[in-house]
C-alpha cells in the first residue's frame, strides 16, 4: 500500500533539557529545575487547589471525591498489573470489603471516623489479601478471571445470607464534619500514596515485583518467593482500595451491596488504559477524564458502563500506550521526518 | 432420583455454557471474555426476530447463529487482531466488548418486562417418578450431540485437523500453510456459534437477563479451570462435577449458593491439582 509516508520515518531526539537535566547537575540551573519540577508541581498544585476551583459548585465537589475514590483503585490496578503482573478484574471487591468494614467498625463497635478508616484500611487490606492468597500462584489470565468472580460472588452471599443489612445495606454512618475535610484528606493522602508507590517500584522491593513480572522463573531461582511477594503487591494495592471504600461509605454515610458494583471494577482499568499503564500518574490522569463523563452521562443509566468499555477498547486497541506516556515523550522529545 | 436427573440436566447445561470458550481458547489462546455477553445477544436477537419482525421460529434461530457467529468472527478480525499475543490487552480489550455489549443491552433493549423464548417442545415428562420438562430432556440430546458434531468436526475435517494443528504447535502449523489468523477468526466464529447454539437451548427454560451474561461467563470459566484448559474430556467431566455439585447445595444448602461450589471448586482444584482434571504439564506451566 503506497503512501505519502513512504521512504520516510519519524526520528525522535531527546531535547537539550531534557539532557542536561538528567544528571544531578540539574540543580546548576533554575530553567532545568523547572523543566524537571514543573509537570509535577502542575498535578500537586492543581488537586490541591482543585476543591477552591470548584467552591461555587458544590456538586463537582462530590465529583472530585468520587475521582479521587476512582483514583485510588486505578492506581493499586496499574501497580498490580504492570509492576507485580496480576491483572485483577475485581477492584470491587477492595471498595466493598473496605466499606463494609469500617460501616461495621462505626456502627457496632462505636470507632470514631478518625479511627475506623485507618483500621478498615489495614484489616481490609489483610483481609483481602487472605482472601485472594490461594489464587495468587495463577498468572495471566487465570487470575483475572478469578479476581473476577470475588466481588460478584461477595455481593451474592450478602445477599442470600441477609447479613450487614442484606439488600438495604448499613445506615447511618458517622459522616465527616465537613466538606474540605472529606476533599482534603482523599487529595492528600492520594497524592502521597502516589509519589510513595513510585519510589516503592524503583526501590530494591519495586526491582523483585517487576522480577516477578517479566520472568519469575528467575526470581524463584534466586531463592525469593514469588508468592510472598506477590502477596505483599496485592496487599498495597488492597489497602490503597480499602481507603478508598472507607472514605466512600463514610461519605455516603451508608455501605451497602452497590459499593461490589462492576463500575468500581471497570473504570479504574479504563482510566489506567487511557493514561498510560505503567506510568502510576496516567490512572490519576485518566480517572480525572473519565469519571466527569461519566457524571454528565448518569442520566442514561448503565449505557455509560457501555461508553466505558467502547473508550476502553478504542484506546487499548488503537492507542495503547495512554495518554501520559504520549504527553511525556511530547514533554521530552522533539520528532522530525527524515528520509530512509 | 430428582437430584440424578437434575444432576445430569444441569451439568449438560453447563458442558454446553463452557463449549464455546474451551473452543476458543484451545485454538488460538485467547480468553473470550465477551463469550457470556454473546450468549445473551443470541438470545436477544432471536427474540427481537420473533416478536418485532414475526419471523418463524425456526428461521430466526438460524438467522441468530449466523448473526451471533459473524459477530464473534468479526470480533477477531477487525479488534483483537491487533493485540494478538499481549495477554493482559486480550483479557482487557475482549472483557469490555463484552461488557459494552450486554450494558448497551441493559439500556437499550431488555428492560421493562421479562423476555422470554417458547421452549421447542411444550409439556413434560415422567421419568422415573421425577416429572421433566422436554425443554430440558432437549438440553440434555443436543448437548449430546453437539459435543459429538464438535469432536467430529474437530477431528475428522480438514478445516479442524486445521484448529487442531494451530493448538498443539502454532509455528509448525504456520510451515504447514495454515494461515494462522484466518484459523483464529474460524476458531472465534465457532466458539460465538456454539454459545449461541447454547443461549438458544437453554434460555426457553428461563427469561432473557442481561446478569446470564456474567453467570455464563463464570461459569464457563469454572468448568475450563477444574477441566483443564484445551481438554475436552477434562471439561465434560468438569462440567458433570461442578453440575453434580450444585443440585446437590441446592437440595441441601439452599439455592443461593450454587454459585459459591464454582469458586470453591476452582480454589480447590488449583491447591489440589493445579493443571485441572485432565491437564496436561504445557498447560501447567502456563498457570502456575
Amino acid at each position: 500500500m503506497a503512501s505519502e509516508r513512504d521512504g520516510i520515518r519519524k526520528e525522535r531526539l531527546d531535547r537539550g533539557i531534557k539532557v542536561r537535566s538528567d544528571g544531578v547537575y540539574c540543580i546548576s540551573s533554575w530553567r532545568e529545575m523547572a523543566f524537571l519540577l514543573s509537570p509535577r508541581l502542575l498535578l500537586i498544585m492543581g488537586l490541591l487547589l482543585m476543591p477552591l476551583i470548584l467552591e461555587p459548585a458544590p456538586y463537582w465537589q462530590k465529583v472530585l471525591i468520587i475521582v479521587c475514590i476512582y483514583a485510588f483503585l486505578a492506581l493499586g490496578f496499574d501497580f498490580l498489573a504492570h509492576f507485580v503482573g496480576l491483572v485483577s478484574l475485581g477492584g470491587a471487591l477492595y471498595i466493598g470489603v473496605g466499606a463494609y468494614i469500617s460501616a461495621l467498625l462505626n456502627t457496632e463497635l462505636g470507632f470514631p471516623l478518625w479511627l475506623s478508616i485507618p483500621t478498615a484500611t489495614v484489616l481490609g487490606g489483610l483481609f483481602c489479601t487472605l482472601l485472594l492468597w490461594p489464587c495468587l500462584p495463577l498468572r495471566g489470565v487465570y487470575f483475572a478471571i478469578v479476581s473476577l468472580m470475588f466481588p460478584l460472588l461477595a455481593a451474592r452471599l450478602i445477599e442470600a445470607l441477609d447479613v450487614f443489612g442484606g439488600t438495604d445495606g448499613i445506615m447511618g454512618l458517622d459522616g465527616f464534619a465537613n466538606r474540605w475535610w472529606e476533599m482534603y484528606l482523599l487529595v492528600s493522602v492520594l497524592l502521597i500514596a502516589l509519589f510513595a508507590l513510585r519510589r516503592l517500584v524503583n526501590a530494591d522491593m519495586g526491582l523483585i515485583f517487576r522480577g516477578v513480572k517479566d520472568n519469575d522463573q528467575a526470581v524463584k531461582a534466586s531463592g525469593i518467593s514469588i508468592t510472598f511477594y506477590k502477596a505483599v503487591g496485592v496487599l498495597i494495592a488492597s489497602c490503597l482500595g480499602c481507603f478508598g471504600g472507607a472514605c466512600l461509605a463514610h461519605v455516603y454515610m451508608w455501605a451497602g451491596i452497590s459499593q461490589f458494583a462492576m463500575d468500581f471494577s471497570i473504570i479504574p482499568i479504563a482510566a489506567t488504559v487511557v493514561g498510560g499503564g505503567g506510568t502510576l500518574v496516567g490512572p490519576l490522569i485518566g480517572c480525572l477524564i473519565l469519571v466527569p463523563i461519566s457524571e454528565l452521562l448518569r442520566d442514561f443509566g448503565t449505557l455509560r458502563i457501555a461508553v466505558y468499555a467502547l473508550i476502553l477498547m478504542g484506546f487499548i486497541v488503537f492507542k495503547s500506550e495512554g495518554l501520559m506516556s504520549f504527553g511525556a515523550r511530547k514533554y521530552n522529545q522533539f520528532e522530525h521526518w527524515v528520509e530512509i | 432420583m430428582d437430584i440424578l436427573i437434575y444432576g445430569i440436566i444441569n451439568s449438560a447445561t453447563l458442558a454446553l455454557m463452557a463449549m464455546g470458550f474451551t473452543l476458543v481458547y484451545g485454538v488460538s489462546r485467547l480468553p473470550n471474555f465477551a463469550h457470556g455477553a454473546l450468549y445473551v445477544l443470541a438470545g436477544y436477537i432471536c427474540w427481537l426476530l420473533l416478536n418485532e419482525l414475526g419471523i418463524p421460529y425456526i428461521l430466526a434461530v438460524f438467522i441468530a447463529l449466523a448473526f451471533v457467529a459473524a459477530v464473534g468472527g468479526a470480533m477477531y478480525q477487525f479488534i483483537l487482531v491487533r493485540i494478538r499475543g499481549m495477554a493482559i490487552s486480550e483479557i482487557i480489550a475482549s472483557y469490555a466488548i463484552g461488557l459494552a455489549i450486554l450494558e448497551g443491552l441493559r439500556w437499550g433493549g431488555l428492560k421493562g418486562g421479562t423476555f422470554t423464548l417458547a421452549p421447542f417442545v411444550e409439556g413434560s415428562i415422567e421419568i422415573l417418578g421425577v416429572s421433566v420438562d422436554w425443554q430440558r430432556l432437549l438440553v440434555v440430546g443436543l448437548g449430546t450431540v453437539l459435543v459429538g458434531l464438535l469432536w467430529i468436526f474437530v477431528n475428522q475435517t480438514r478445516l479442524g485437523l486445521a484448529l487442531k494443528g494451530m493448538a498443539q504447535d502454532e509455528r509448525a502449523a504456520l510451515t504447514l500453510g495454515i494461515d494462522s489468523d484466518r484459523m483464529a477468526v474460524a476458531s472465534m466464529a465457532l466458539g460465538s456459534l456454539s454459545a449461541a447454539v447454547a443461549a438458544l437451548i437453554i434460555l426457553p427454560l428461563g427469561s432473557i437477563v442481561v446478569e446470564a451474561g456474567y453467570h455464563v461467563l463464570i461459569m464457563a470459566v469454572a468448568v475450563c479451570i477444574v477441566g483443564g484448559l484445551g481438554s475436552w474430556t477434562g471439561a465434560l467431566l468438569a462440567a458433570f462435577v461442578i453440575g453434580f455439585a450444585q443440585i446437590l447445595t441446592v437440595a441441601y444448602l439452599g439455592a443461593h449458593f450454587q454459585v459459591v461450589v464454582a469458586l470453591l471448586a476452582i480454589i480447590a482444584t488449583l491447591i489440589l491439582r493445579p493443571s485441572g482434571i485432565f491437564g496436561r504439564q504445557k498447560e501447567l506451566e502456563e498457570r502456575v
